[in-house]
């Protein structure tokens, strides 16, 4: 029930984009078409859950037990930096087609905030690792969902007339901030599951 | 100093990080909910993208062409960690309101993104004066998105009240307000721009 309730909160409650402002870069430079929204998303959902495993075991095993804790931010950035690094390689041979698919993505993951956002979330909020892999995978497909849905209204955006000024970036932003009104429609939906569960 | 100033202005004005060369979106839209949580963050980078530009102008020539990105990096989150340090101790109610944000300093583009393509083209006293134009930039567009979502969200600016007592639009204060606000405040921009 627990899981349920991770889940449910990080794809629609606390939306990584939309609620919490991680990973806006590619939300706003990759949107313009539906199929490379979704390629980054899938490059993200990788990313982002192998991130979360190894960024926590690094703290667990290595940074607490002598007292590291303080280079939490540096050894996590390089451990993503490496991975990314490291995911292209194997996805090269393992499996072109997807490397062909999430090819250009992949390197531009290094700096997406939500990956290292995530990372040291986990950390903060006390998590075990089950329950970290949960919220990283939601958190990711909440990500995948606000990308896709975003990408989707921007291919209609492209084909209105838009006032020169708004014409881009502003008109864009100002298209996230109704999704991200329709998505404060499932605020509160974590408290009602919290007592439907019993879990208050 | 005609050089210097002008490189001063160019991160001001004509390049100005957020609202001209849209980056470093996730702090822009998250720690904006008023104009002294903007402010903070934005100084926070400032200090930061001063010291990683001088450090890097400094090594530029050290660090072998390959490695350059994450050496870089390494750089970066050094300075991050010891801000989060500095700021903790001496400002813990600025580290509670920025939280995750200042960690994640270390991922801003606009940081590697002068690192990059000013710092390690550039000298030392140069690459300051960039550092410091850049930081004022985005310093002065997280504080003006700031006091306006301050505004219209709880009529106040730095903590002032300047609406009458039952004034509230929360939704500026909430996540949509920040898209809604930097979307108008770039159009704003852009109208004045094309008019020069």
């Amino acid at each position: 029930m627990e899981y349920i309730l991770i889940f449910i909160t990080a794809i629609f409650v606390n939306n990584i984009v939309l609620s919490q402002f991680l990973g806006i870069c590619p939300f706003l430079g990759v949107s313009k078409k539906v199929s490379t929204a979704s390629g980054m998303g899938l490059a993200v959902t990788f990313v982002l859950t192998l991130a979360t495993i190894v960024t926590y075991l690094i703290q667990k095993f290595v940074l607490d037990p002598n007292g590291l804790a303080y280079l939490q931010t540096i050894a996590f950035i390089l451990v993503i930096a490496a991975l990314v690094q490291m995911v292209e390689i194997i996805l090269k041979k393992v499996s072109p087609s997807l490397y062909q698919a999430l090819g250009v993505f992949l390197p531009l993951i290094t700096t997406n905030c939500c990956i290292l956002g995530v990372a040291i979330l986990v950390i903060q909020k006390d998590y075990n690792l089950l329950q970290g892999v949960v919220y990283a995978v939601s958190t990711a497909l909440g990500f995948y969902l606000a990308m896709v849905i975003f990408a989707g209204l921007r291919e209609q955006l492209a084909m209105t007339k838009v006032p020169k000024a708004m014409n881009g970036m502003p008109i864009a932003l100002v298209t996230a901030a109704l999704l991200s009104m329709a998505f404060m429609g499932f605020s509160g939906v974590d408290g009602g599951l919290k007592i439907l569960f019993g879990l208050d | 100093m005609n050089k210097y100033f002008k490189i001063f202005k160019n991160g001001i004005i004509d390049e100005n990080p957020t609202f001209v060369l849209l980056l470093g979106m996730c702090p822009t839209l998250g720690t904006t909910s008023s104009a002294f949580n903007g402010l903070s963050m934005g100084l926070a980078t400032t200090a930061v993208l001063i010291l990683s530009n001088l450090i890097i102008s400094l090594i530029k020539n050290l660090v072998p062409d390959k490695v350059r990105i994450p050496s870089y990096i390494v750089v970066i989150a050094s300075l991050v960690t010891i801000l989060q340090m500095v700021i903790k101790a001496y400002a813990p109610e600025v580290d509670k309101s920025l939280g995750l944000f200042i960690p994640l300093i270390v991922v801003n583009c606009i940081i590697l993104g002068r690192a990059e393509a000013f710092a390690a083209k550039n000298g030392p006293v140069e690459s300051i004066f960039d550092g410091i134009g850049i930081g004022i930039g985005f310093s002065l567009a997280l504080t003006l998105l700031g006091a306006v979502r301050e505004f219209l969200g709880a009529g106040a600016i730095f903590g002032f009240t300047l609406q009458g007592e039952n004034y509230g639009m929360l939704l500026f204060v909430l996540a949509p307000g920040a898209f809604l606000a930097l979307g108008y405040l770039i159009a704003i921009v852009n109208q004045l721009r094309s008019k020069k």
